[in-house]
């Protein structure tokens, strides 16, 4: 076991900056997610790390040793690819055999080991089946014993559960968690998916273009996001852009929202606010309740999406269209073309600095 | 219970066939109906065209075994298969995965062309152009007499290497492109997990590659081998006086001895032998893959 350390690695592909400057400390026996859309990079960080390919600049080290220009077979790393990669020509057994048989162990180390990994994740009778006649949450579970087996410092990876349907994929998210528990690996997860991030790691890495967005634990990126794209990329966002005023910032049309989170801005700056749709009570009166909900707007509804535990209306208001999600409470539910007022507290408003 | 099922391949079958008739129809004139002539031949003592008498015999075949000559002819010409196949696997291999796994867009289509570029032209200038190339005074001799220090002398012409080179590059193509169907279906990424699982890149190809590039190797083997055993061409031509092989003495029978049965009972002799010898191994070589 072992932490990995990011430092200023930079890549390129001809002229396309894969990535730039990138540092992130990864503490060992953490559980961290990759995330950003297709392009951002997180597969090229994911892939120098493991060591299919060297940095350009910057160094990477691994339990303290530095790794940047070790070739991927002498990194000790475990790796579970997007495909699960498993051998066609061998059993499952074979599979999960293969990194103690290429290290020459002798075979009665190899077959007691290859027992507990996939007795580990629980397919410890089907070590004489061939890859074929797995289903795909079969094969995934091989794939990760196969990367384990070996006990590697790191856990690397790749989209492992983006082939799977939606069931199964939340099975296998539980089932991970829970064997990474087990093993306590520092485990490093490539996904797009930003629910699998949330509910999966204890630190998010979001990145994109090539550069790290932003770094921490997933309550406090989606609390406290510092830049719009990280607002409306983990989860989502109502964003609303104007100039800061020292306590939050006033819209084009004279409108001012307070905020509590996030930077402290100089009045005069551009910046913009985040609200997340269900920190937004929806209501049709103009009452003001409590102080606490110290920010209004007015709107009209112009439709609502039921999801069965909840609700998620988008109220338009002055040519902009706001998302609130209100859980089924059983309350009277709002019709579409209904004017509305919205209310929020500045404890729920993000304030960020325009990029 | 098993009634849906045969009707639907019966009625499966009953569309095939018009699809399948041309190809069948063609085969059964143009393969079926000589080769059966040949077998008929075969067993006759003399043709039956110039209106001499003739009979139904087995010595043709009896002349294969009374005669040590046959015997020793068809084991060179089987070791030469073999040597052929062999330096065909040596050379192709590496390019068929080189063509698969290194090279990418324009340079692949490129190198491509010129592997397959023997195949479009014609055999006998082939041979013809490696006996400029190889005899005394010729192309290599010179070439090689041009930069070398010292003199040497270079006459491969007539001689069994001649033959090899010659059979080698009329048939590595075969093994390029069957390696390279197998070699590019292979995906990268168990490649990569190989690696990533410590293995080095030596390993990964014995123990990943390899088997699974199996099927492609044991193809281009089949399409090698068996046409190199019965080769005269490239024998006759570039092996001259050393060039006598089981191939050449079959073709002496048709066309200079004009001996049809004894050819074509030598034919099938070679026939069963080859037969004999895949039926050997596919079951080894499948369990291999």
């Amino acid at each position: 076991m072992a932490g990995v350390q990011v430092s200023n690695v930079s890549r390129s592909f001809g002229a396309h900056k894969a990535l730039d400057d990138v540092s992130i400390d990864f503490a060992d026996g953490g559980f961290y997610a990759l995330l950003g859309p297709s392009g951002s990079g997180k597969t090229t960080l994911l892939r120098q790390i493991a060591g299919f390919d060297f940095p350009d600049s910057g160094r990477i080290s691994i339990g303290g040793e530095s790794v940047e220009r070790v070739p991927v077979e002498k990194r000790r790393i475990g790796m579970v690819f997007q495909n699960y990669a498993l051998f066609p020509n061998m059993s499952v057994a074979d599979n999960v055999a293969f990194g103690l048989s290429v290290r020459g162990e002798n075979k009665a180390v190899i077959a007691s080991e290859v027992q507990r990994a996939l007795d580990l994740v629980q397919l410890g009778k089907l070590g004489r089946r061939r890859p074929h006649q797995l289903s795909g949450g079969q094969r995934q579970r091989v794939a990760l014993a196969r990367a384990i087996v070996t006990k590697p410092r790191v856990l690397l990876l790749d989209e492992p559960l983006g082939a799977l349907d939606k069931a199964l994929r939340v099975d296998m998210q539980i089932e991970l968690k829970r064997i990474q528990r087990e093993i306590g690996i520092t485990t490093i997860f490539v996904t797009h998916d930003q629910e699998e991030a949330l509910t999966m790691s204890d630190r998010i890495g979001i990145l994109r273009d090539g550069r790290l967005v932003q770094e921490g634990p997933p309550e406090e990126i989606y609390d406290r996001p510092k830049s719009e794209f990280a607002a409306t990329f983990l989860g989502n966002a109502n964003i609303f852009r104007g100039d800061a005023t020292g306590n939050g910032i006033r819209l084009p049309d004279g409108t001012a929202i307070a905020a509590k989170v996030g930077d402290r801005l100089a009045g005069g700056a551009k910046a913009s606010c985040a609200v997340r749709p269900e920190r937004i009570r929806i209501a049709t009166d103009a009452v003001v309740s409590d102080a606490a909900d110290a920010n209004m707007l007015k709107g009209k509804v112009s439709k609502r999406i039921f999801a069965g535990n909840n609700s998620t209306y988008f109220v338009e208001r002055a040519g902009q269209t706001l998302k609130v999600i209100v859980q089924n409470t059983g309350a009277d539910r709002l019709a579409e073309g209904q004017d509305v007022v919205l209310r929020w507290s500045p404890e729920s408003t993000v304030l960020i600095a325009a990029g | 219970m098993a009634v849906p099922g045969a009707t639907a391949s019966r009625s499966g079958l009953r569309s095939a066939l018009p699809l399948l008739a041309p190809a069948y129809l063609w085969l059964t004139v143009a393969i079926f109906l000589p080769l059966s002539a040949m077998v008929f031949f075969s067993f006759m003592t003399d043709l039956p065209l110039s209106g001499k008498p003739w009979a139904f015999t087995l010595g043709n075949y009896a002349a294969f075994f009374s005669q040590s000559l046959y015997l020793t002819l068809l084991l060179a010409s089987l070791r030469l298969g073999l040597e052929v196949t062999l330096w065909c696997v040596v050379i192709g291999y590496p390019a068929a995965y080189v063509l698969a796994k290194v090279l990418k867009g324009r340079s692949r289509e490129a190198i491509f062309l010129l592997v397959i570029l023997p195949f479009w032209s014609n055999g006998l200038v082939r041979i013809f152009s490696w006996a400029m190339v190889l005899r005394e005074g010729g192309i290599l001799d010179t070439a090689l007499n041009a930069v070398l220090p010292f003199k040497i002398n270079i006459d491969l012409m007539y001689s069994y290497p001649a033959v090899i080179i010659g059979l080698v590059h009329s048939y590595v193509p075969y093994m390029v492109l069957t390696c390279y169907l197998t070699l590019q279906a292979i995906d990268d990424s168990l490649i990569e997990a190989g690696r990533s699982l410590g293995a080095s890149r030596l390993q990964v190809l014995k123990r990943v590659i390899i088997p699974l590039s199996l099927p492609g190797l044991v193809a281009g083997a089949a399409l090698i081998f068996v046409p190199v055993v019965g080769s005269f061409m490239e024998p006759r031509i570039l092996g001259g006086r050393t060039g006598t092989f089981y191939g050449t003495v079959i073709e002496d029978q048709f066309v200079a001895v004009f001996n049809w049965p004894l050819g074509a009972a030598l034919s099938f002799i070679l026939l069963a032998v080859v037969l004999v010898i895949l039926a050997v191994a596919a079951p080894v070589l499948r369990r291999a893959a």
